[in-house]
């Protein structure tokens, strides 16, 4: 530890704490641009000088200066840091005018106006008026693909967008041609970022020189309403904040949550809102003759009931889709239940997770912040790039620190890291099915949602499970076997037990013709066989919808509050930004009164009674935001069930990133980068 | 300097020699593991010296992919770097040093020159003899003004020499380096101006002690 005075205050603090670091222990507000916290330092921006005693006799940068690097006074007082003395004023003021020179005077349409760190800081450090009569400098727009948007001539050169593609997101596209007033901001011949998480260089970006292509000139911050909720994307349940704007949402931004998301979210995350406003179930349909046409509620709940009255219990199912949340499968399972049937799956790719094995074999037992603590980490039949990228980030970081191998069992894929490839199948696994333990003392397993949903997936689950009792993964005081789920609704639906009951089928079966009358709660990625009679009930007319007989208009992800059990077991609070569009109802709403219509009235008239009902049978998934973590003694019993192994490589669970769910394949935006990426040359108009 | 991009007509590939390649590959060895991308412009530099003394895009590309390294990191350095010519230069490259000392000898004379004989900056001659650019200060201030033309300095320049080097130039007549009025390094132009003998001595190696009236 150093002593330190800071504003005359004296502090105790670590010796590497950057001067940046030691005013904000000390409560004091530097200006920066360039600096963030988890990007690496550049020290170009100049915004954060501050006047040293101790150190050189000038001002200072203070993001690259650190405490050991004052020398005391000759008396061995501690070093001084002034942070607002008249000289650091000065100094910043000096830069501030520097950087403003070249800045156009464009804030009044400017998508950054208001939330903007070069106006807040103008206005705190800045000077009334430009000494400035020479011409500024004009820098071309640059392409950076269909999510970020460029001004470049409000570009400052702070470098963080740089730097977060080449350190987070692991693909060095952006860089800084030419130098001096000549420098710009630039991918490598304007081609488009190929990052999942590109998006996040808008948040970064301190002035307007990026911002957000899809929202661009749509809403001012201010006018914004902001509902802090989670994301249904993947199973990894970011914290985002919703900006909606009158009945509409215009942009999901990142809430920090260090956690899970640290401050990033992946573009899907950010950029599925259009998908919100298209294709969707504003009103039931029943259909006839072959063609859905348009019904009220009433007759709509008639139509089932008659079919649920004419159907036996052991014919009727019910398949939960991906967005659910654990409201409306505890709230389905309930309605199951009073009619006796058993056919129940949340499993719709047929994936093998069930909670008979224990809770521990279907969560990322080590939790997502485990990762900065592991040592060694083998990645089974996924691809974390895509089903989970800011997973993927955190996994780049933990390799970036060192010291950390890497192992895949899989396809052989661009993961942004270095890894040793240890097979392509369930053989490359079984070679550690008797291994010695590794001489590590943090090992982990990352199981992908993929290698546990094809036909043997139960015996892959076994072998990943001797393997990681071999290995030493899992082991007293920790618990590195983590299953790596692809879609929000999978450890709530299994937690709350929404998976065949005894007798029951599971939903490869009942789609398969196994049921007469089947509830289909947004179950979108399932082909289901013709015969059935089908309720679909979800927010977006996609695949579900076009099979369905009966299509119950339900709420998407903002427009409901719910809770979201994330791949860890976290369970996590989704707040409701805007309403349902036209007769479309909260899901647990319908199903309560689809449950008065068919005779087996659920015990509950609110969403209050609904949670007071799911805090009674499952405690721990109203305990929001904390991991119950979960008894890691079933892996031996899982270990034992063995199975025959197919020679099949692994394959990732998630096909194309972009479409994953109905809300993304309704939104232009999705398809756009979809067809990117895929390669398919998109025609655009002439702008 | 202006904004530095990549010439709009490239040509489709660019390969090193073998020479060149196993001078490369020697040169990355020069670097610890992992620090190999060291060597970019070492390696930019022998791609253009082989390339008629410009850098185009599939040789950007070559380096980098010899490296290892992604391109965009690659671009940054050459265009970073006014020694990496992006566009297509003249056999002869006149880079007149434009800076003060220079300016005040007369160099602006000699950028006019450049004008009148080869053209606007950067343009390059029908014949593809010459092109010009004006740099920063290239450290030969004593003879002032000077200019290099590819690798070699050309000092004390008048208009009349000038003319006659760059004649000679183009006509592949050997030309002279260095001062091109006939003074050894940075001697003073019109003979000694200064006696050593009364601040050292008669011999040059007393002190000023020894200074006799």
């Amino acid at each position: 530890m150093a002593k330190i005075i800071i504003d005359g205050k004296e502090l105790d603090l670590p010796p590497e704490y950057t001067l940046l670091q030691a005013a904000e222990a000390a409560g004091a507000e530097v200006p920066r641009f360039c600096f963030h916290e988890r990007l690496s330092i550049a020290g170009n921006c100049r915004m954060c000088l501050v006047e040293v005693k101790g150190g050189p006799p000038k001002p200072t940068a203070s993001c690259a200066m650190a405490i050991r690097d004052l020398r005391p006074g000759p008396n061995g007082e501690p070093p001084v840091v002034e942070t607002n003395s008249p000289m650091a004023r000065k100094a910043r003021k000096g830069v501030l005018e520097f950087l403003l020179i070249n800045h156009p005077l464009d804030c009044p349409i400017c998508d950054q106006g208001g939330e903007c760190d070069l106006q807040d800081q103008a206005m705190g450090y800045g000077a009334d008026s430009s000494r400035f009569a020479e011409n500024k400098r004009a820098v071309e727009d640059k392409y950076l693909g269909p999510l970020v948007k460029t001004s470049m001539n409000r570009c400052i050169h702070c470098t963080r967008c740089i730097r977060f593609a080449t350190e987070v997101a692991g693909v060095s596209e952006l860089g800084a041609i030419g130098r001096g007033e000549d420098m710009e901001i630039t991918s490598y011949l304007e081609r488009a970022l190929t990052s999942e998480l590109q998006g996040n260089v808008v948040d970064l970006c301190p002035v307007g020189a990026l911002t957000s292509r899809p929202t661009a000139f749509h809403a001012r911050p201010w006018e914004y309403v902001k509902t802090e909720s989670v994301d249904v994307m993947d199973a990894v349940g970011c914290a985002i904040r919703i900006d909606s704007r009158g009945r509409e949402v215009v942009r999901i931004l990142p809430r920090l949550n260090d956690a899970i998301n640290e401050e990033w979210i992946s573009d899907k995350t950010r950029h599925v809102v259009d998908g919100l406003k298209t294709q969707r179930l504003d009103r039931p349909y029943i259909r006839v003759e072959g063609k859905l046409r348009p019904a009220s509620w009433p007759q709509a709940f008639a139509a089932i009931a008659a079919k649920a009255k004419a159907t036996q219990a052991t014919k009727i199912g019910a398949i939960a889709g991906d967005l659910a949340s654990v409201e409306e499968m505890f709230a389905l399972k309930g309605l199951m239940e009073g009619l006796g049937v058993a056919n129940l799956d949340c499993r719709q790719d047929g994936s093998k997770f069930s909670p008979e094995h224990g809770r521990a074999s279907y969560l990322f037992n080590s939790t997502i912040a485990g990762i900065d603590e592991a040592d060694a980490i083998m990645i089974i039949g996924s691809n974390p790039r895509i089903e989970a990228p800011v997973l993927n980030a955190r996994i780049r970081k933990r390799w970036l620190k060192g010291d950390c191998l890497i192992g895949v069992v899989g396809e052989k894929l661009d993961l942004t890291y270095q890894y040793n490839h240890l097979g392509a199948g369930a053989d490359g696994l079984a070679a550690f099915a008797d291994h010695p333990p590794v001489q590590k003392t943090k090992p982990m397993f990352i199981l992908g949602a993929g290698a546990a949903a094809r036909p043997d997936g139960l015996a892959v689950l076994s072998l990943a499970a001797k393997a990681a009792l071999s290995l030493g993964v899992v082991k007293d005081g920790w618990n590195g076997f983590n299953v790596l789920q692809n879609v929000a609704s999978r450890v709530g639906g299994l937690d709350v037990g929404f998976t065949p009951g005894p007798g029951g089928l599971d939903a490869p079966a009942m789609a398969a013709g196994g049921v007469d009358l089947l509830f289909n709660l947004g179950a979108d990625e399932i082909e289901i066989a013709s015969g059935a009679f089908v309720v679909y009930i979800g927010s977006h007319g996609d695949r579900g919808a076009h099979r369905a007989d009966v299509v119950l208009p339900g709420a998407a992800y903002p427009e409901k509050t719910g809770i979201y059990v994330n791949t860890e077991g976290r369970p996590q609070f989704g707040d409701r930004a805007i309403f349902p569009p036209g007769d479309a109802r909260e899901d647990w709403a319908i199903l309560r009164a689809l449950s008065d219509a068919l005779g087996a009235k659920l015990p509950y008239d609110s969403l209050v009674g609904l949670r007071a009902a799911l805090a009674a049978a499952h405690p721990h998934l109203v305990a929001l935001d904390a991991v119950a973590p979960a008894d890691a003694g079933v892996f031996a019993a899982l270990a034992k069930l063995g199975g025959a192994l197919d020679k099949a490589p692994f394959a990732s669970a998630v096909g194309d990133f972009f479409l994953t769910n109905p809300i993304a394949r309704a939104s232009r935006v999705m398809a756009e980068c979809s067809a990117l990426r895929a390669g398919r040359q998109t025609l655009q108009a002439a702008e | 300097m202006s904004v530095r991009r990549l010439a709009e007509i490239q040509p489709a590939s660019f390969a090193f020699t073998p020479e060149n390649k196993a001078w490369a590959e020697k040169e990355i060895t020069k670097y610890p593991p992992g620090r190999q991308a060291s060597a970019i412009i070492s390696l930019l530099w022998r791609a253009q010296l082989q390339h008629d003394f410009w850098l185009p895009k599939p040789a950007i590309e070559a380096a980098a992919d010899m490296l290892a390294m992604p391109y965009i990191r690659a671009l940054e350095v050459a265009t970073f770097y006014t020694m990496f010519n992006l566009e297509p230069v003249g056999r002869h490259h006149v880079q007149v040093c434009g800076t003060t000392p220079c300016v005040l000898r007369g160099a602006e004379a000699i950028k006019q020159m450049c004008r009148n004989r080869i053209g606007p900056e950067g343009h390059v001659t029908g014949d593809g003899a010459l092109s010009w650019v004006e740099t920063e200060c290239i450290g030969a201030c004593c003879n002032a003004p000077a200019v290099q033309i590819n690798e070699d300095y050309y000092e004390d320049l008048t208009q009349a020499n000038f003319a006659k080097l760059l004649d000679n130039l183009v006509a592949g007549k050997p030309v002279k380096t260095g001062s091109q009025i006939g003074r050894t390094s940075s001697e003073p132009a019109e003979g000694s101006l200064t006696a050593l003998t009364t601040l050292y001595g008669a011999d040059g190696k007393s002190g000023p002690a020894s200074v006799k009236p």
